[in-house]
């Protein structure tokens, strides 16, 4: 059997996100609890969380959490690191050991920080020097998986339910002040670790219910700027684009999400000229980054969230608050055990993005 | 009496019960078939002239002609076919190079026929056309590398000039001269109401056509034919042609026997000569030498116009086609092995060129590769025959397809492949007022519009099925495809896996 990556597995999914706009920290117990009710919406074959704010005591330096297959993996990739990085940490990261979670591969996490040399011989700058580390690494060194690589920010996630996901990793002992978390229902799947969501590069994360029609062509397109789709997973895809668009075209979060889900030509055409404009260009430079098919998508990055539906809003997708806290889920009832009280709960409209970030200075 | 070295290919069956004796079919044949004999005064007919272009079928009221194969036949020969055998009976009748119109009629792979398409079930859903909106609009041009903010930090939205289709489908060159005035007004006013554009090959632009000019594409080719200052800036777009599916390599021949009246003028050349478009143009013998001549046309044009250069699909086609998005090209056209002409050598037609499948999914991957696909949009042509051939086209990566063969059948075409005689007795491949007549504009036009607006719909049928609400996510989607029945080589190629995988 092919593993993912050599072929492509559609999967469905439940999503649940948290962040407190006050900075304040929260341990990863409730957003894994956050997924029990969800649990329909999973068939255990691959769970995951991200939380922001988790490594405040290594915060000027890229955590890198890596799967080996094996110590020889392992041995060749800290080789090529070292080439690249000044590895102030290097250990485990620390797992619970439960009947649940099964064919455990070598977990590491490094605290890395680039070279300043050879930044300077490349001409490089440091970002994009790290999200070229990792696709090397993810698409050239066989049994070594990089699958988290922002500051002060760490995805976890395994082969399981994502409440087991959570346990095993031992979530309560992290305190962010931002979650996502993801369970995911694959339609079939070798059973692979770095399958699972969230998929991230740099401190961009994504978790995604959904299946979306666009894949191949948002893949073909986003692969002519360095990316390498090892994964052919939406979510690897996603998380591409939205690195593309933020970090290297500069786009706002706004534009970003008017280009992945483009609001229809019957309505840009109606607005006021300025606005029209606006849209216009965005839809006509990166028609290849639309997103069409279904999904709901929380993109986490440093200081904030943000909400995403398809324009047909083809998924479901909840948003509500209480005090400084903000909640999104694919289902009302994952809010809920979070903030039994939240108020203010909706529906996002298709393609409205739904932003949420840490306020200034609070961090 | 002379020896008949070959009998006709056609036979002129009529319905004796049925025939009312109108002689309708006399005056509608200007190939001469159907007669009445003078001494008899009874219709008779010269078989020997009919091409089958089923003028006098369509036209006969009591519908009694039928145009049949010739059931006479050659000896079998697996090697020498029929075909064979009449060509080189009609060389060393005349000594000359057999001239034909229209697509190579060979059986060679049509691949689009053994390309199937995708549709969703369970995992995602389908979308409904007539419920949801479903996008056809494309943009052709250049796409910027990096954005670019105003002052105010908003977008700064200036942008080389693009086209824009509301459908992905526009009718490729025919020049004025090829076709008749009124075959030019149907696809102009087609063109114009579908929101796409036509293309004046390289006959020049008829002055009553400027009102069109907002969708039509200006052509220069070798012979610089009807090519002055206000030509260039009628048009909304400019298509340099380097070359033709159909004839790749060689030029273009219109007889002086076309040359008549308008056709002269527009084309500013005299009336009765032969207008010779050279096989190359003269002041192009490099990529460096088209580089100029794209940046002088952009400068004539004060940079208002996107440029496409056309040429044909050849063996090397993936590095021409990088070369010429290198060149300030915004857009390149691909004509496809199976595109039709006017005109052209039979031996080229049948024997030089590629299937323009190949040459798309190649040029596509190539400037991907090279991380330039934004540099340029990409236009296939020839042949596409229909709305599948469309959306497999642009799933292979083509941002909109040419079509001219299919447009011409609208207009009334049977495809008997005698462009090249100047009598069509349809009204288009035809310069004598009395057949161009036949074909009345509004009707030409309707049908074009009618055409194109089923296609259009069967577009965002089959995209509806895909889980696809915009052309644009259809685009290079190459995981909808599969093939069927193909080697690994040609998947390899296409890019495409196997039905089945
Ligand atoms: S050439 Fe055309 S019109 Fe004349 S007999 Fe043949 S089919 Fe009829
Ligand atoms: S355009 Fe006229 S002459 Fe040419 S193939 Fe069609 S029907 Fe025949």
């Amino acid at each position: 059997m092919q593993r993912e990556g050599q072929v492509r597995i559609p999967s469905g999914c439940a999503i649940s996100a948290m962040i407190s706009l006050k900075g304040a920290a929260t341990t990863g117990e409730a957003i894994t609890k956050s997924m029990v009710p969800m649990r329909d919406r999973s068939n255990g074959l691959g769970g995951g969380f991200a939380g922001y704010g988790i490594y405040p005591d290594f915060q000027d330096f890229y955590a890198f959490h890596v799967f080996f297959d094996d110590v020889a993996a392992q041995k060749e990739c800290e080789k090529y690191l070292k080439e690249g990085y000044e590895i102030v940490k290097s250990e485990p990261i620390p797992i619970r050991k439960i009947p649940e979670i099964t064919d455990v591969p070598i977990i590491w996490r490094y605290f890395v920080a680039p070279l300043q040399s050879v930044l300077s011989r490349l001409q490089l700058d440091e970002k994009e020097f790290v999200a070229r580390t990792v696709i090397k690494i993810n698409s050239q060194f066989q049994g070594s998986y990089v699958f988290s690589s922002g500051k002060n920010m760490g995805a976890f996630k395994a082969v399981g339910f994502p409440e087991d996901v959570g346990r095993f990793y031992r979530l309560e002992e992290y305190a962010g002040y931002a979650w996502t978390a993801h369970g995911r229902y694959p339609t079939n799947t070798p059973g692979w670790w770095g399958g699972a969501h969230p998929f991230g590069i740099l401190d961009y994360t994504v978790v995604h219910n959904g299946e979306i029609s666009s894949y191949d062509a948002n893949r073909r397109f986003i692969e002519m700027f360095g990316y390498k789709c090892s994964l052919q997973t939406d979510t690897e895809v996603i998380a591409y684009i939205a690195d593309y668009l933020l970090r290297r075209q500069k786009l706002t979060l706004e534009e970003t999400a008017a280009v992945i889900a483009a609001p229809f030509w019957s309505v840009v055409d109606s607005l006021p000229q300025k606005e029209s404009e606006q849209l216009s260009y965005l839809r006509k430079v990166f028609p290849s980054l639309l997103l069409t098919g279904p999904f709901s998508i929380v993109l986490g990055f440093d200081g904030g969230l943000m909400a995403l539906n398809d324009r047909l809003k083809l998924r479901s997708m909840v948003v509500a608050e209480k005090d400084d806290m903000r909640y999104v889920a694919s289902e009302e009832a994952a809010i809920r055990i979070m903030a039994p009280n939240a108020e203010k709960v909706y529906a996002p409209a298709g393609g409205e993005p739904v932003i949420f970030k840490v306020q200034k200075g609070a961090l | 009496m002379s020896v008949q070295y070959l009998s006709s290919e056609f036979d002129v069956v009529r319905n004796l019960e049925r025939c009312v004796s109108c002689n309708l079919c006399v005056r509608e044949c200007a190939n001469g078939v159907h007669r009445i004999d003078e001494r008899s005064r009874k219709l008779v007919v010269d078989e020997s002239k009919c091409v089958d272009c089923q003028r006098c079928v369509a036209m006969c009221p009591t519908r009694a002609l039928k145009i049949v194969k010739n059931e006479n036949s050659f000896k079998e020969n697996a090697n020498w076919s029929a075909d064979l055998i009449s060509e080189i009976v009609k060389q060393s009748n005349t000594g000359a190079v057999l001239l034909s119109s229209m697509g190579a009629p060979k059986p060679t792979p049509v691949y689009w026929d053994r390309i199937l398409i995708n549709a969703s079930q369970v995992t995602n859903p389908s979308i409904d056309p007539l419920r949801e909106p479903m996008e056809t609009r494309v943009f052709l041009g250049k796409k910027p590398e990096q954005i670019r903010r105003a002052s105010d930090g908003s977008l700064d939205v200036s942008m080389e000039p693009q086209l824009v289709l509301e459908t992905p489908v526009m009718f490729s060159a025919m020049s004025y001269g090829s076709i008749s005035y009124n075959a030019h007004e149907s696809l102009a006013r087609a063109a114009q109401e579908l929101g796409v554009f036509y293309n004046t090959g390289e006959g020049g632009l008829h002055e009553d056509f400027y009102r069109y000019g907002a969708n039509t594409i200006v052509q220069v080719a070798s012979g610089r034919f009807g090519v002055h200052e206000d030509y260039l800036n009628a048009g909304a777009a400019i298509e340099i042609k380097m070359g033709q599916g159909a004839k790749p390599g060689v030029g273009g021949h219109l007889p002086g026997a076309k040359i008549v009246g308008d056709v002269s003028r527009t084309r500013m050349i005299p009336e009765g000569v032969d207008a010779i478009s050279p096989a190359p143009h003269h002041d192009v013998y490099s990529i460096e030498d088209l580089r100029q001549l794209v940046y002088s046309l952009k400068e004539a044009t004060r940079r208002t116009k996107p440029i496409i250069v056309k040429v044909a699909a050849v063996h090397n086609i993936a590095a021409i086609a990088s070369g010429v998005a290198r060149s300030g090209a915004d857009i390149i056209a691909i004509d496809g092995f199976r595109g039709g002409t006017g005109a052209a050598p039979t031996r080229i037609r049948d024997n030089v060129g590629i299937p323009v499948e190949l040459a798309l999914a190649a040029v596509d991957e190539r400037l991907r590769a090279e991380g330039i696909r934004n540099n340029v949009s990409l236009v296939v042509g020839g042949s596409i025959r229909n709305a599948a051939d469309v959306v497999k086209a642009i799933a292979l990566g083509a941002d909109a397809c040419y079509i001219a063969t299919a447009a011409l059948i609208a207009l009334g075409c049977r495809l008997c492949r005698s462009c090249q005689t100047g009598r069509c007795n349809w009204g288009i491949a035809t310069q004598r007022p009395e057949l161009v007549q036949r074909l009345d504009p509004n009707v030409g036009a309707r049908r074009l519009v009618n055409l194109l607006s089923a296609w259009r719909h069967e577009i965002k049928e089959l995209m509806g099925g895909m889980g696809i609400n915009s052309i644009e996510t259809l685009r290079g989607n190459r995981l909808m495809l599969r093939g069927i029945g193909m080697t690994e080589k040609e998947l390899d190629i296409l890019g495409i896996k196997h039905a089945g995988e």
